[in-house]
């Protein structure tokens, strides 16, 4: 997500799934909807049968997506970027691109600093040793006024029009094809389908997932396609968007909750230990318009941001203790998890809580994560299933060859409830928050997370309150006043995640008028406040349970429209919106675009229409509010100023295990061939593999029939797809000797597995850069647990690298050697 | 003659030509009467259905429960049955493999039924009460916290956190569940907090 | 009124005729494959709704699982790789199963008594209380459907989800594919259906795209879409042009009114000793 949100404001899917119905042109890449997302998958089939739209795939394999796609071109694995800057520099050099739209709409026009510079692969501001960028020059020029230097005629050379159009020129189709592999005539007839969406009426989606993410330069992946998506005018349209699927059923939730290390709740963000100062913490944050007369929601930050303190810690965060700044934590760095790990096994961590994650299995190179939980003192795993995770200390043979006698960890397994057996609500990829209700009571003793969240919290907090200790206060005045203390309901929860007043709300206007009285929900966050006088557990949910009742659980599937937006059906954040940016639908007087697609419109006073308008509802065209209200441009951007850690402009670098020596965009500069700032540690850099030793491409993903580590616990899904198995093209097969069905061996630089071969057509071998490269692509569902048959983790294979903005593991691209057994 | 076994009836076609014979059974004087066949009956008659959400990917479809029972006090629900909602817009009743098969997951011989304790060195689990694992791990907690808060870096500035113990959210758990452990790590001064929104 | 929720017009071994005044809506269900994903929700779907559990089984070095139909998988997807037209890969997936034939082999074939029924609306079902195991039922069968159990020794196939049918239901199959590659109605409308099908497949390249709907069995009410209706046989081995084996349209067509006539053999004479004077017990049955 951390590449949405630097572009348009938001960092979540654009559109929702029915509305990709709506779609001329189907683009999926860097995911396997068919696969991963059945039922989501639907909306392609009703889109191809009933839009007439085609569905293009790019992927390293034919896969089941592909098996019902229009157009099917191979890619090889981690070159994403190559191909959709290619896609850029076409669109550019041959003027497919909608051009009221990207003149009004995104930052084209802005001047970017003169100091601003990009050499050999490397971005200005690089340092080497802490493998990071200073971004202080990858900044606007700004006027006297603060306001951003435009040049509308896109003549100046330092705009961002002409910088962007001087980056991508490199990506000619040839080069593009050396890179990717794939055939120039293929890439080519992908780039004219495209473009024809660059007409305002014609809409692209574009659908990926973890096929992007998971990449050592993954959010720029993700950057890359939000670019041509902008160039095309399909962002904020019906039928267009980015639509990040995402992998979980609640990672949307999670994510918005800011389960983070860095983050607080509606993606507020913790202070870092240098910022002392409450007052500069706060106004860093809230954002001015960088553009007359531009939105610029962030300048609300502090409403936010208070009313959160207030709905944790009550009277104690009060105006004097500026709202408890002290009781959050300050970050000294990031503490995501492959940081975690490296402390871990570094032995600086004691203990451990695992709730529903199953790291041993899911975070890469397995060996290594299983030595530092072993350095753990404590390991506290709640989850409804028996993980392997809760079992590292077990010894299962080749599958997890340890000596329990030698682990001193001690470890608590606690059994918790699963969907069907509780109340509560899950985000969905299209931002959709869906109340969902319990049918039955939970096997033997097992608790709901919040019990078992509660019960532990309550043991502490008594053991504070009798024996002191260090820093009680955050433990001691938490806000705790559920019915139940050792039980709070999810309802008791989701109404303090929706927020209330504590004192009567009077209208700004009119303060005769009570808008709220102390103790009622909250309607919206524009009610929230800066005074203490609101609490809100995730401002971004405001709206999910009012006084009006559970807008999570409204069940009004009607389509007035006809373009799927069911504003009636649970509750959409932001303010129950569904296609995000719809400002973007009409053009800049306020007429859709595409009349026969109309979203909302400028009725002469106001927004109107099918969704909740993404802008100001009073706001004149002729005032010039632009539909990205969230940035303080007003702008969608493709120049992402310092708001990403490896570039402003993305580039293609080689995963950091490639077969090939060079990066072929910077064959001279070594430094430039994997990506400089992707997040490596000092001892994994000598656990990468070279392609001598290791000269085929793995990729790993998952299946239609398994879900993660989950369903081989599931005899039905087991019954599906049994045992572990890899895939590899004719021609590797062939040198290999090695037939469909035959036991093979995989190793990579920090472990092997064995699993059974499938031969097949579908992966093709590619020409890249002088070279036959030859992937194996290993489906990740097995383990030690489970009824399915036992098998490897695949994350034993995978290197611990993460990218440079979001720290995600490169699960998708790294080199191997495979043998028959 | 409702009990022709499958022996019996190859003993006697055996001695006949090609095994026919048998198609004239019927008129031979059958009695339609004893052969008539009904449905199965349909299983979910009188169960209860209760509304869901799909635990597995961001799709998010609606699901429809049925459990044993009518709620009655004398009879705990039992799920027996799960298919797809057909009033959700974006699965109109559809699921997919993972999702059809959900009936197994909530009823996996691995499902944990009861809190577990391995010590140190040891090679097994051993059940524990659920107040004697809170109380443990609060104590754990506790004495990691007390020893190893920072409450000021080397700078002097105030910093209130706690490096020395981990979490890992779910992406799975619900919104609330999500919400109150975020409440209740971040406030004993947790950092190395993470969740799945990163894969 | 009849006494089954769905109206029987055809039982095995039997030639009293069925009830007929009533003209209910026949059914069938259409599997477009070029909306097939393969994801073998409708496997999944109709093992938990019929109460049935394959076995975990192992990889066989293709996607299929399990390999093939069991008494405990009445349907199952066959991948096949194919190149129809040189370098234009096509990953062609065929939900297997009982195809409900109108002109059913199995039923003509089976000779137990109401082992096999079909109902007025086109599903052909199995009685497996009736059952005598002798699997006639897969000679006869020209799409080699039915398995017989090694539990119970009795014949098992696809209902077509009969129970849910008959309560105004589709198919758990149908209900659950996330594409809607599988559709149920009316024949008629699933016909229409599969028409709109052919013509966008037709303006996607297709050219030979066809409904197949065998009329060497009568017509089935289960039919494909296929993208290349001209080979059926590129689809794991769809026969082009099924028929019911010949043996059986002589035992059916033939030999039956023969035995009518009185000209039965000695199973004639061993039926006759059987009714007359009792079945022959034994012990070890």
């Amino acid at each position: 997500m951390a590449s949405l949100a630097p572009t348009f404001g938001r960092g979540a899917m654009t559109n929702h799934w029915v509305d990709i119905k709506n779609a001329n042109l189907i683009l999926i890449m860097g995911g396997n909807a068919a696969e991963a997302h059945p039922c989501g998958f639907k909306w392609v089939t009703e889109a191809k049968a009933h839009n007439k739209a085609k569905l293009i795939v790019a992927d390293p394999r034919f896969t089941r997506s592909a098996a019902v796609a229009d157009y099917y071109v191979p890619v090889r694995a981690g070159t994403d970027i190559a191909f959709l800057g290619g896609v850029i520099n076409y669109l550019l050099t041959h003027d497919k691109i909608q051009h009221e739209y990207v003149k009004a709409y995104t930052d084209v026009s802005f001047i970017v600093r003169a100091d601003y510079t990009f050499k050999d692969g490397v971005f200005s501001g690089y340092n080497e040793a802490k493998r990071s960028y200073d971004k202080s020059t990858w900044m606007y020029e700004l006027g006297a006024d603060g306001y951003v230097k435009t040049d509308p005629t896109l003549k100046n050379p330092r705009c961002v029009f002409n910088l962007m159009k001087a980056h991508y020129s490199r990506y000619t189709p040839e080069l593009v094809s050396s890179i990717t592999g794939t055939p120039k005539e293929q890439f080519l007839k992908v780039c004219e389908m495209m473009a024809e969406t660059a007409a305002p009426d014609r809409t692209m989606t574009i659908m990926y997932a973890l096929g992007w993410t998971q990449h050592s330069v993954g959010s720029q992946m993700i950057r890359t396609a939000a670019m041509v998506q902008l160039l095309l005018g399909n962002i904020g349209m019906v039928g267009g968007g980015m639509n990040a699927l995402r992998g979980h059923s609640n990672i949307q939730g999670l994510t918005d909750l800011g389960l983070m290390s860095e983050l607080l709740t509606g993606y507020l963000t913790l202070p870092d230990e240098k910022e002392t100062d409450y007052k500069a913490y706060i106004e860093k944050r809230v954002q001015k318009p960088l553009r007359p007369g531009q939105m610029s929601y962030w300048q609300n930050y502090h409403k936010f941001h208070v009313s959160l303190m207030k709905a944790w810690y009550g009277n104690a965060a009060h105006k004097d203790n500026n709202w408890a700044y002290d009781y959050l934590p300050k970050l000294d760095k990031m503490h995501d998890m492959l940081q975690v790990f490296e402390d871990m096994h570094q032995g600086k961590i004691n203990g451990y809580f695992c709730q529903g994650f199953n790291p041993l299995a899911a975070t890469p190179c397995k060996v290594k994560v299983g030595r530092a939980l072993a350095k753990l003192k404590y390991l506290v795993t709640i989850d409804p299933l028996a993980t392997e995770t809760a079992a590292f200390w077990q010894n299962h043979g080749e599958y997890n060859d340890v000596d329990p006698a030698k682990i001193q960890t001690e470890v608590f397994r606690l059994p918790s409830t699963c969907f069907a057996e509780e109340n509560g609500a899950l985000v969905n990829s299209g931002r959709w928050l869906q109340w969902h209700w319990k049918a039955a009571d939970p096997p033997g003793e097992a608790k709901s997370d919040l019990e078992i969240m509660a019960g532990i919290f309550l043991k502490l907090r008594a053991l504070y309150q009798k024996e002191g200790g260090a820093f009680p206060g955050p433990i001691l005045n938490l806000t705790w006043k559920y019915a139940i203390p050792s039980a709070p309901s999810p309802e008791e929860v989701a109404r303090e995640i929706n927020g209330k007043a504590l004192e009567d709300l009077v209208d700004p206007k009119d303060k005769t008028k009570v808008v709220r009285k102390a103790g009622e929900q909250l309607d919206g966050f524009g009610q929230l406040t800066d005074d203490g006088k609101t609490s809100c557990g995730c401002w971004i949910y405001t709206g999910c349970w009012t006084e009006k009742g559970n807008m999570m659980a409204r069940r009004d599937n009607s389509d007035p429209s006809g373009l799927g937006n069911t504003t009636g059906w649970a509750f959409s954040w932001p303010a129950n919106r569904r296609i995000q940016y719809n400002r973007a639908s009409c053009d800049p007087s306020g007429k859709p675009w595409d009349p026969n697609r109309k979203l909302i419109e400028w009725n002469g006073t106001q927004w109107v229409g099918a969704d909740v308008p993404d802008i100001k509802l009073d706001a004149a065209p002729a005032d010039g509010m632009n539909p990205f209200i969230m940035n303080s441009e007003g702008v969608a951007r493709f120049f992402t100023v310092n708001k990403m850690g490896d570039g402003p402009f993305p580039e293609h670098y080689e995963p950091f295990e490639s077969p090939l020596d060079v990066n072929p965009l910077h064959p001279k500069n070594p430094k430039a061939k994997n990506s400089p700032a992707a997040r490596v540690f000092k001892d994994d850099l000598d656990q990468f593999g070279d392609a001598q030793e290791f000269p085929y491409v793995a990729t790993t993903y998952r299946l239609t029939e398994h879900f993660h580590f989950w369903t081989k616990h599931t005899r039905l899904s087991a019954i599906l797809q049994p045992e572990q198995f890899v895939e590899i093209g004719e021609d590797l097969a062939k040198m290999k000797n090695i037939k469909s069905g035959d036991r093979v061996r995989v190793r990579s630089i920090r472990g092997f597995i064995k699993a059974v071969a499938v031969v097949t057509k579908r992966i093709r071998t590619l020409d890249v850069y002088g070279k036959k490269v030859y992937t194996v692509g290993i489906p990740i569902h097995w383990g030690f647990q489970g009824v399915a048959k036992n098998g490897f983790i695949a994350n034993t294979l995978t290197p611990f690298v993460g990218d440079a903005n979001t720290q995600t593991p490169e699960f998708k691209a790294f080199l191997v050697t495979i043998d028959k057994l | 003659m409702g009990s022709v076994t499958r022996r019996q009836f190859l003993q006697f076609s055996a001695v006949s030509a090609a095994g026919l014979g048998a198609s004239s059974l019927g008129v031979l004087g059958f009695s339609p009467n004893q052969v008539l066949a009904e449905v199965r009956q349909y299983k979910l008659e009188r169960t209860t259905e209760t509304r869901n959400t799909c635990p597995y990917c961001s799709v998010a479809c609606g699901l429809l429960m049925y459990s044993l029972g009518d709620k009655a006090k004398n009879a705990p629900a039992e799920i027996i049955h799960i298919e797809g909602d057909p009033d959700h817009p974006v699965n109109r009743g559809t699921l997919c493999p993972k999702g059809a098969g959900l009936l197994d997951f909530v009823h996996s011989p691995n499902r944990l039924k009861y809190p577990e304790y391995r010590a140190p060195g040891s090679d097994k689990f051993v059940r524990i009460s659920w107040d004697e694992a809170f109380d443990r791990i609060a104590r754990l907690m506790k004495d990691d916290r007390d020893k190893n808060f920072i409450a000021k870096n080397a700078d002097g500035a105030t910093v209130n956190r706690w490096l020395s113990t981990g979490f890992l959210a779910a992406s799975a758990s619900s919104n609330e569940t999500g919400y109150l452990t975020h409440k209740v790590v971040r406030n004993l001064g947790i950092l190395a907090f993470d969740n799945q929104a990163r894969f | 009124m009849a006494l089954q929720s769905l109206d029987i017009t055809r039982r095995s071994a039997t030639t009293t005729p069925s009830p007929g005044v009533r003209e209910t809506q026949k059914v069938a269900k259409l599997i477009d494959i070029s909306k097939c994903i393969g994801c073998k929700a409708c496997q999944v779907a109709c093992m938990e709704w019929n109460d049935l559990r394959d076995e975990i089984g192992t990889n066989h070095g293709v996607y299929d699982n399990p390999l093939d139909l069991t008494d405990k998988s009445w349907t199952v997807m066959r991948f096949s790789e194919v190149e129809v037209e040189k370098g234009k890969l096509e990953w062609l997936i065929r939900k297997d199963g009982c195809m409900h034939c109108a002109d059913p082999g199995c039923l003509k074939a089976c000779p137990a008594p109401g082992a096999i029924v079909q109902y007025s609306n086109g599903i052909v079902d199995f009685h497996e209380e009736n059952c005598i195991g002798c699997g006639y039922c897969i000679t006869g069968c020209p799409f080699n459907i039915p398995r017989i159990s090694k539990k119970d020794s009795k014949a098992y196939k696809c209902t077509l989800c009969s129970d849910r049918v008959s309560v105004g239901m589709e198919p758990a199959c149908v209900k659950t594919c996330p594409t809607g590659a599988l559709v149920f109605g009316s024949k008629e409308d699933m016909i229409q259906h599969a028409e709109e099908r052919i013509v966008d497949l037709k303006s996607r390249g297709y050219k030979n795209a066809g409904l197949y709907d065998p009329p060497g069995v009568g017509g089935t009410h289960v039919m494909y879409v296929l993208q290349h209706a001209d080979q059926p046989q590129i689809y794991n081995d769809l026969p082009k042009d099924p028929q019911i084996s010949l043996l059986v349209e002589l035992w059916k067509g033939i030999l039956k009114p023969i035995m009518s006539l009185g000209l039965g053999l000695a199973a004639l004479t061993g039926f006759l000793h059987y009714v007359t004077v009792g079945p022959k017990e034994t012990e070890d049955d």
